[in-house]
């Protein structure tokens, strides 16, 4: 078994689905000759031929649209956006094309479109947001942020064999930043199954993405202080694994929820007011937040520092939380 | 103008083009006693365009149609009674009532996409349905409809630039009928002829009567023909006028009085039944056989529409997604292995003959090369 980065698993969970399946195929900008802007598809235009990788021009609305047009004649259509911060300048053909064809007319769009999003890597205001709960929020679509090389490949795989449109949220900061060994044959990750990532008995923190990492962190800082925080890494936003969510905080009492998107309308509002709805005589503490802030991301290190949250901010509101 | 037609062919378009409009009158009576829920959207005026370019189409071809392009739908096979139970809002409709006028889809069967209400998505869409007929080796065409208000849209631009660069089995046909709800063509657009916009994507154009039914078969066909023996997307402007409001509710009083005039004397209807009497393709017999057999139909189609009920309101929660209802396979027609390594393995790298300098067509080397 040989030490896999996050990126090399995502190239190599396209390189088998395309092996695998024939009516796999990828566009996109700069994917082609040039590999991709941060090489996710470097080499597959040399094994799979220039049909199957497609460089397209600078239009994402064509990318997406063009992707549901192949899918309705059977393929499986993975579109790149070059960072996730573009996929804005899809929405329409996102949320009111794809998301509603199998609902309104019986017409299933298997595509998947994956790229990178996130921030701490100083990439400014239009190459670091998280933009999936513009997603999340819209009915037929599924939405996935993996936290693990292991996960981003399984799940990558699900999503292309899924029969809906999939958005699908690499972080770039995890990139190269993270390896780990993977198993040699074949697997997936299903789709809406959240995982525990640590155990623990006094309060849950629910996570998914670069946060996991931050949020691990912190549950080590917080060990030391004989205070043991659950991590839950929700590995997709929609479908929502509503049970593992539950089966924990009524364990623990106490949920922290932390995600890297800005604070209103983020995940942790709607997975609040699921706890609140479900487990309220369980809680034994307000359910705590820790967001970036309701303002773009913004470029100077300080500036973008002081933006995300991270370990210690994290521990913070953990620590205060277990003491409740 | 002359298409090649067979006198059956001849009395076929008759028959769609009468049936449109007839089948377009009883929705506007419906609407009027409220058994049409929302808009109601009429082709009155241009139906040549949606029937003429639809009848150029091979069985296998697929369509995208508008919201003005019902006559499309039907020569594709829809029935009347399933436009009718859309805009009834019907169980029984394609969509079960989740969507109404004719956003309807048929992927398996009739190869038709639905429409959505944002103008110019569909080219996107058909230019990825035309990739994909030749990705896995069917020699099809994909054909959709756009407004002369549309064509202002982003998505219109992105969608033709990809097809064309990707040289896509693709048919636009561009419905310029003067009016984009209650505004101009020309405060749309700053070009008297839509298909000027071709040269900018380096595709073929043509502008055709769109109230001249053969003609609009005649033009199509030939952009048919060229788009599916792979020399790139086609874009028809075809010049027609609106003569309803932009939807039933809509007087149009912005409209000079003196432009529906002139247009009421192109109307498409009378035009090509004067065709068929000149062209003697057929006489008084055929023609009221033919008006008997379309007015029969529809209320037959009616009644089976009045007879399916609503759909029961837990069907809304229905469906939003794919959970194994629909198997997903791709047709192939080609061998699979010309797509698989290493029969499918690449040098990466550009062939750049061209090295754009203002002196077209060089590179360096002194020797013209391809552009």
């Amino acid at each position: 078994m040989a030490q896999v980065t996050y990126l090399e698993a995502i190239r190599q969970a396209l390189a088998e689905e395309m092996e695998r399946d024939p009516a796999v195929l990828l566009l996109g900008q700069d994917i082609g000759v040039y590999g991709g802007a941060f090489q996710a598809t470097a080499g597959l235009l040399e094994r799979f031929g220039w049909e199957r990788v497609v460089d397209t021009p600078i239009s994402e609305t064509a990318i997406v649209g063009a992707a549901v047009g192949m899918s309705y004649l059977g393929l499986r259509p993975v579109a790149e956006m070059q960072f996730m911060d573009f996929v804005a300048c899809a929405f329409n053909s996102i949320t009111n094309y794809a998301a509603k064809s199998h609902y309104l007319w019986g017409a299933p769009a298997p595509i998947v479109i994956r790229g990178p999003s996130g921030g701490g890597v100083h990439g400014g205001p239009f190459h670091s947001s998280n933009p999936e709960m513009y997603f999340a929020h819209t009915p037929g679509l599924k939405v996935v942020c993996p936290a693990t090389a292991y996960d981003a490949k399984g799940l990558l795989k699900s999503a292309i064999r899924d029969n809906n449109p999939v958005l699908f949220f690499e972080h770039k900061f995890l990139y190269r930043r993270i390896k780990e060994d993977l198993p040699e044959g074949e697997y997936t990750v299903p789709l809406g199954q959240a995982i525990i990532r640590r155990p623990g008995r006094d309060l849950t923190i629910v996570t998914y993405a670069a946060m996991v990492h931050a949020s691990l962190e912190a549950a080590e800082r917080l060990a030391q202080e004989n205070i043991e925080a659950e991590v839950l890494d929700l590995r997709t936003l929609a479908p929502l694994d509503r049970a593992t969510i539950f089966e924990s905080v009524g364990r623990t009492s106490k949920l922290l929820v932390v995600h890297e998107d800005t604070r209103t309308g983020g995940i942790a509002g709607e997975i609040a007011a699921l706890v609140t709805e479900s487990l309220f005589d369980q809680l034994d503490g307000p359910i705590r937040r820790v967001t970036s802030l309701d303002t773009p991301v913004p470029f100077s290190p300080p500036l973008e520092e002081h933006f995300r949250p991270n370990a210690e901010r994290i521990a913070a509101a953990a620590r205060e939380l277990a003491n409740y | 103008m002359t298409a090649s037609l067979t006198r059956e062919q001849a009395q076929e378009l008759y028959y769609y083009l009468r049936l449109t409009r007839s089948l377009e009158e009883m929705l506007a009576r419906l609407f009027r006693q409220n058994q049409v829920f929302g808009g109601l959207y009429s082709s009155l005026g241009q139906e040549a365009v949606s029937i003429g370019a639809a009848y150029a189409l091979e069985p296998g071809d697929w369509i995208a149609p508008m919201i003005r392009n019902i006559g499309a739908l039907l020569v594709r096979g829809i029935k009347p009674r399933e436009l009718l139970m859309q805009l009834m809002a019907r169980e029984g409709s394609p969509t079960h009532g989740k969507d109404g006028t004719c956003h309807l889809a048929d992927l398996s069967g009739r190869h038709i996409v639905a429409p959505i209400s944002m103008l110019g998505d569909l080219i996107p869409v058909m230019t990825g349905v035309a990739m994909a007929g030749r990705y896995l080796g069917h020699k099809i065409v994909a054909m959709t409809w756009i407004g002369d208000g549309g064509t202002s849209t982003g998505a219109f631009h992105e969608g033709l630039n990809l097809a064309a660069v990707q040289k896509a089995p693709l048919v636009v046909v561009v419905e310029n009928n003067q009016w984009a709800y209650s505004t101009p063509v020309g405060r749309q657009v700053p070009l008297r002829d839509l298909a000027e916009r071709a040269r900018a994507y380096g595709i073929s154009s043509h502008i055709v009567d769109g109230n001249d039914l053969p003609a609009v078969l005649d033009t199509t066909r030939k952009a048919v023909r060229t788009a599916r023996e792979g020399n790139g997307p086609v874009l028809i402007e075809a010049k027609t006028m609106r003569m309803a409001g932009h939807a039933q509710h809509d007087p149009a009083a912005y409209v000079p009085r003196t432009m529906t005039d002139y247009w009421k004397s192109q109307d498409p209807l009378h035009r090509y039944q004067d065709y068929l009497t000149a062209q003697r393709l057929w006489d008084a017999d055929a023609k009221a056989a033919l008006d008997a057999r379309i007015e029969r139909e529809l209320a037959a189609e009616l009644a089976l529409a009045e007879a399916s009920p609503f759909p029961p309101p837990e069907l809304a929660e229905q469906g939003v997604y794919c959970q194994g209802c629909h198997q997903i396979e791709a047709r192939w027609q080609r061998p699979i292995d010309e797509l698989m390594p290493p029969k499918s393995s690449v040098r990466a790298e550009w062939v750049v003959e061209d090295f754009g300098s203002v002196e077209a067509g060089t590179n360096g080397t002194g020797k013209k090369v391809r552009s």
